[in-house]
């Protein structure tokens, strides 16, 4: 059949683009970014019971330098979100943004002056989990979702699915009619 | 070195945090160095500032309990404890025998499963990646019981004003005895890697020390205060829950340095087994919801069957229940210190003010003193061993 005929036993053949994505999806490296309960939850799945590193996930970061996942775990207040967003921009391309939790997702129970409603309003959000905080399960699935998405990514061009983008910059005209 | 002890470059000012894996959250610090050595050190809060004690302003008193989860979320249970007592002190309730013991084991073993945190990311601070490994393996036992009486595993909110919602499962007292007769050989394990391991001794004795005057001004409580030889607890000196009537021990430190600390924790892990035990032994049956018809719905059966029940549950679902006008503040020992929760009461069911008194800021007040003279790795032990959660310094 083709070309396998012709190699010897031992060599597989793929596409460049499969064989990225599966490198790429193997070998998360989560930043360790912690913020609130749900941060408990993200340790307690690298732990011994839940053990991520069955998913090729478990290296979590200090530094974002070395990192390509963000999960945000725990509720982003105002003045984290600026420190979020720095965070992000210091990770290398490709990124991918796990939403932990309900108030990483929506504020969850805490819609007031000081929680951000949502961190897809700072980041691209690729994953939401929910859950308050979610299970050790509902992250790994996460992870496992994050894994398909990456999966079915092309070397070239934009991500196949987006599935929320950052609000657009209000513009200087409508700032200036408010 | 040449360039650091010129006039003009006398000393360097370093930013540690927000995001960094030492601080146990989002805690920022200011550190100003000389060469190696601390010049002065300035914490910078408020990076998980979630307005809580505002929200529990436009929230029912039953609804506000899951607030007090999310405040220091290693102890949820600690704080479900301070906030509803808080409330049972204004409205006068008198809470049944089972339900004040089933309290206290599971307070206790709220504190043991806090403790395994702070043992496990205090080791990692320092370099012993295994320990945390051990300590989470014992910990997710715990939040078993707590998946067990109330469904959730990090924050169950099952405590409520006037006892439980419902009693706790058939499998709870063979689940606790389990653990009871499995976790000392795992505490054994713990210290047989850290008590005298060289490392860990060198990196944490005469570090952070603090006098028994020093922590006493600063207002500190908890397992920071009793590792500087000061023998207060609250479960002593205002025995709430019938804490009065159980046997143990208050573990103290002498030098008040970092290992002190570590010890008294370790102690105190081992104290609460044996009132976990006493607890267990004194179990017995009978109801776990205070006598107060406006407190608990009906029975879950009888809401589907009868009309009655289920406007009744409605009622106090949707509107509550409306403590007397007054003020109580009330304080249990959280594993961090003294918790303390302020409730001011207009006869709404909505309380007018809801104040907080957490045992981590104060403690937090701390890390300067402790730290300044010293070297910058030891920054990362000090801010170890006073175990803060940054949930509840910002609140």
């Amino acid at each position: 059949m083709g070309l396998e005929e012709l190699v010897p036993d031992g060599i597989l053949t793929t596409t460049v683009e499969k064989m990225v994505n599966w490198a790429r999806r193997s070998s998360l490296w989560p930043a360790t970014f912690g913020l609130a309960c749900c941060a408990i939850e993200m340790m307690a799945t690298s732990a011994a019971r839940y053990d991520l590193a069955r998913f090729g996930a478990e290296v979590f970061r200090a530094s974002p330098r070395q990192a390509d996942l963000m999960i945000v775990a725990g509720r982003v207040s105002k003045k984290m979100a600026p420190v979020l967003k720095r965070i992000y921009d210091q990770m290398p391309e490709p990124k991918w943004v796990i939403s932990m939790g309900a108030c990483a997702s929506c504020g969850g129970i805490f819609n007031n002056y000081a929680i951000v409603q949502g961190v897809d309003t700072v980041v691209p959000v690729d994953v939401y989990v929910p859950g308050c905080p979610p299970r050790p399960e509902a992250l790994i699935y996460g992870i496992m979702k994050l894994q398909e998405k990456i999966d079915r990514a092309p070397l070239k061009g934009p991500d196949p699915a987006p599935m929320s983008e950052p609000p657009p910059p209000p513009s200087k005209a409508s700032t200036a009619s408010a | 070195m040449a360039i650091a002890t010129t006039p003009e470059f006398k000393t360097i000012t370093i930013n540690m945090g927000p995001q960094h894996p030492s601080t146990h959250g989002v805690l920022r610090l200011v550190i100003e160095l000389d060469g190696e050595n601390v010049v002065s050190i300035k914490p910078v809060i408020g990076y998980l500032h979630t307005g809580m004690e505002k929200s529990m302003e436009s929230k029912t008193y039953h609804k506000s309990i899951t607030v007090t989860d999310r405040m220091d979320y290693l102890s949820p249970l600690g704080n479900n404890m301070a906030y509803v007592a808080a409330v049972e002190k204004l409205m006068n309730l008198t809470i049944p025998e089972r339900a004040q013991v089933i309290r206290v084991i599971l307070l206790e073993l709220t504190r043991i499963s806090s403790h395994l945190v702070w043992l496990g990311t205090h080791a990692i601070d320092l370099g012993a990646m295994s320990v945390f490994l051990y300590c989470f393996r014992e910990r997710e036992k715990l939040l078993d019981v707590n998946d067990m009486v109330a469904g959730s595993r990090l924050t169950p909110s099952y405590f409520r004003v006037g006892g439980f919602f419902q009693d706790v499962p058939d499998a709870f007292v063979p689940h606790v005895r389990k653990f009871l007769a499995e976790f000392p050989k795992a505490l054994g394990e713990y210290q047989s890697l850290l008590t005298k391991n060289r490392i860990w001794m060198k990196r944490t004795i005469g570090v952070g020390v603090l006098s028994a005057e020093q922590a006493i001004d600063l207002c500190l409580t908890g397992p920071s205060l009793r590792g500087s030889g000061v023998k207060y607890d609250v479960r002593k000196a205002k025995p709430y829950s019938g804490y009065e009537t159980y046997d143990f021990e208050v573990p103290i430190g002498k030098n008040g340095d970092v290992y002190d600390r570590y010890l008294c924790r370790i102690e105190e892990m081992k104290q609460s087994l044996s009132i976990v035990r006493q607890g267990l032994d004194r179990l017995k049956p009978g109801s776990v919801r205070a006598d107060n018809p406006y407190l608990f719905p009906a029975d879950r059966t009888d809401v589907k069957l009868n009309m009655e029940e289920l406007i009744y549950h409605f009622k106090i679902m949707s509107e509550g229940y409306r403590p007397p006008p007054g003020d109580a503040y009330f304080s249990v020992e959280s594993p961090k210190g003294e918790l303390g929760f302020y409730v001011v009461s207009d006869g709404s069911p909505i309380p007018l003010r809801t104040r907080v008194r957490p045992p981590s800021l104060i403690n937090l007040q701390a890390l300067s003193e402790m730290c300044v003279g010293r070297m910058v790795a030891d920054v990362v032990a000090c801010i170890g061993s006073i175990d803060i959660v940054l949930g509840e310094v910002d609140r």
